[in-house]
């Protein structure tokens, strides 16, 4: 998997921390590239960002009600996103209000922020900063096992609703004509981002989430135009992103894991980006100026 | 001394104003007020939010790298704004055109990497988490006067920017292509724009925090484009907006124990609802939709 020498890699696998980081990590990743693919092709970045900083807010309402966090984190995500879906025009809510939305939510953390720090348990920020910025290598064996659960479950559900759910993005008339029920995929989909962001937000944090979900994705709409292809390599980013993340911050005891990950994922965009253009320039090239002058 | 709330204003803003810090806190959030209203604006009408709310994520790598560097926090966000600004303006477009699925995903992967950056920097720096929250959601404690004449500069400079490149800027935001076709640089406003917005954003985001500079920069804009169509009027309503949500936000925050950032944040989204509301009731009140139009 990585080019790593024996001794290295056996004293890697030997940590739990390490396995554990890997078992919830994978599915989490595969979920958050499978999602990422349609978050991208449908312009939802922004939407997906939003659920992501949702999760903040649940796990901190949750933190100073004194209940699980992850309880806080699924309530949040789900509900913001069957909210995005409703007031949203054929389930893409249109940016300002998400934006107008999403500072409310933040604001609202902040506000539980407040009464965590001042509840009786309170005191010590290490709750936001474990939900804004998350520890992959904190996590214990059940917590993983469980994330390893949702993220498998969340990948199943993208795989299930792939096809109807790309006509619905590709031509969303011709879709609802040919009797594919649009509004609803919408919504679908939409939940099922929330629920990856929930679980993701345990491993990279709810700010890190995003690079997860977009740079992949957006890396594999660079390198690809088929739809399935760039599916499975959006995937394959982020459980690359994940794996080289991990043994970097193992590695360099400075890094933290998810700035680790975040940074390996942007650098495959960057990649794809050079590579694209050298692509399109190639292609230029081949077709002379013409091209050129007919597109810009 | 426990400032309470009374119901004599005078009273009220005689309390507040004794001390400095409250001074300034208050100068300070009416400059960037005004400033965010007008950028904000703009990025409304355009319709890019997101990229306004990537810009402001660039500040926390920026006042975080500044911190480990030993630089004034200030430099570092107006630095990584700028820088942010640049990229989403050089990478969101292909064959000059703007493309908004690869905009998006570019935007994305800015922001990530500008929260990764400044979790690495922080965590390099061994900072307090303390400072996270108020980088983060903003705190009207520390502003010096310095950073308020640093704010009033931009701001003076961001203005004049609109004034000068208001007309073709607002012809470029709504017809591109007919803009373009008149000669109207559209590219170059748009990377000006960005970085206009970056400047904007940068400030605001020294009293909202981060996170929160939307209920500055979206909001008032947002509410003021629900109620009129009329140009003038929609800029001048969400200038008004604006400095009544930092005003009465940090009013709050002064007389009680929460975050300014929370009141700002739910004074913003309160008063869009109400906007938005106020226009389903009485369509009469808009002269068409300015944004979709």
């Amino acid at each position: 998997m990585l080019l790593l020498p024996d001794s290295v890699s056996a004293t890697l696998f030997a940590h739990e921390f390490i396995r554990n980081a890997l078992l919830a990590g994978t599915p989490i990743a595969l979920a958050c590239g499978a999602v990422g693919y349609f978050v991208v092709l449908r312009s939802q970045v922004f939407a997906g960002d939003t659920l992501s900083h949702v999760a903040f807010t649940g796990a901190l309402a949750a933190a100073a009600a004194g209940i699980d966090l992850r309880v806080g984190l699924f309530a949040a995500t789900i509900l913001v996103a069957a909210l995005l879906a409703a007031v949203g025009d054929r389930a893409r809510a249109d940016d300002v209000m998400i934006g107008v939305v999403f500072v409310w939510i933040l604001g609202l953390g902040v506000f539980f922020l407040d009464l965590f720090n001042r509840g009786v348990n309170g005191g010590n920020g290490s709750v936001a900063s474990r939900t804004l910025f998350g520890s992959i290598f904190s996590l214990t064996s059940s917590e993983a096992r469980l994330a390893a659960l949702i993220g498998a479950a969340a990948a199943v559900a993208i795989a299930v609703i792939a096809r109807p759910l790309l006509f619905a993005t590709v031509d969303p008339l011709v879709a609802a004509a040919r009797g594919v029920p649009v509004a609803l995929l919408g919504a679908a989909f939409l939940i099922v981002v929330g629920a990856v962001a929930a679980e993701a937000t345990q491993a990279v944090g709810a700010l890190l989430l995003l690079g997860l979900v977009a740079a992949p994705a957006g890396a594999a709409h660079k390198l690809t135009a088929r739809p399935y292809a760039a599916l499975a390599l959006s995937c394959v980013f982020a459980v690359g992103s994940v794996w080289i993340g991990i043994a970097a911050a193992y590695l360099i005891a400075s890094l933290p894991p998810s700035t680790a990950i975040i940074g390996a994922a942007v650098a495959i965009y960057l990649a794809a980006f050079l590579a694209s253009a050298e692509m399109r320039s190639a292609i230029i090239l081949r077709h002379g100026e013409g091209t050129r002058t007919l597109v810009g | 001394m426990n400032p309470h709330l009374s119901l004599n204003p005078l009273t009220d803003l005689h309390q507040m104003t004794v001390y400095p810090f409250m001074v300034n806190a208050l100068e300070a959030g009416t400059i960037v007020a005004l400033m965010a209203a007008f950028a904000g604006w703009f990025m409304v009408l355009r319709r890019e939010t997101f990229a306004g709310h990537t810009l402001s994520v660039m500040s926390f790598p920026g006042a975080s790298g500044a911190a480990l560097a030993g630089l004034p926090l200030s430099a570092g966000y107006f630095c990584f704004c700028v820088l942010g600004a640049l990229v989403i303006a050089v990478s969101s477009r292909t064959e000059g055109r703007r493309n908004l699925t690869q905009e998006s995903a570019v935007i994305g992967a800015v922001q990530a990497s500008g929260f990764a950056l400044g979790f690495l920097f922080l965590s390099l720096y061994g900072g307090i988490l303390e400072n996270l929250e108020a980088l983060l959601f903003g705190s009207f404690l520390g502003i010096t006067t310095t950073q308020v004449h640093t704010l009033g500069a931009i701001t003076l400079g961001v203005l004049l920017f609109f004034l000068i490149a208001g007309r073709p800027l607002f012809f470029a935001s709504v017809d591109e292509a007919a803009a373009s076709a008149r000669g109207v640089p559209v590219r170059l406003l748009h990377m000006a724009f960005l970085v206009v917005l970056g400047l904007a954003v940068a400030a605001t985001a020294q009293i909202t925090g981060v996170l929160l500079v939307f209920a500055l920069l979206v909001a008032p804009a947002a509410a003021a484009q629900q109620l009129t169509a009329r140009i003038g009027l929609s800029l001048l309503l969400s200038v008004a907006f604006a400095l009544g949500i930092i005003w009465v936000g940090l009013t709050l925050a002064y007389f009680s124990d929460y975050s300014v950032g929370f009141y700002v944040a739910t004074i913003a989204f309160g008063l869009y609802l109400v906007c938005r509301t106020a226009r389903a009731l009485a369509p009469r009140l808009s002269f068409g939709d300015l944004v979709r139009a």
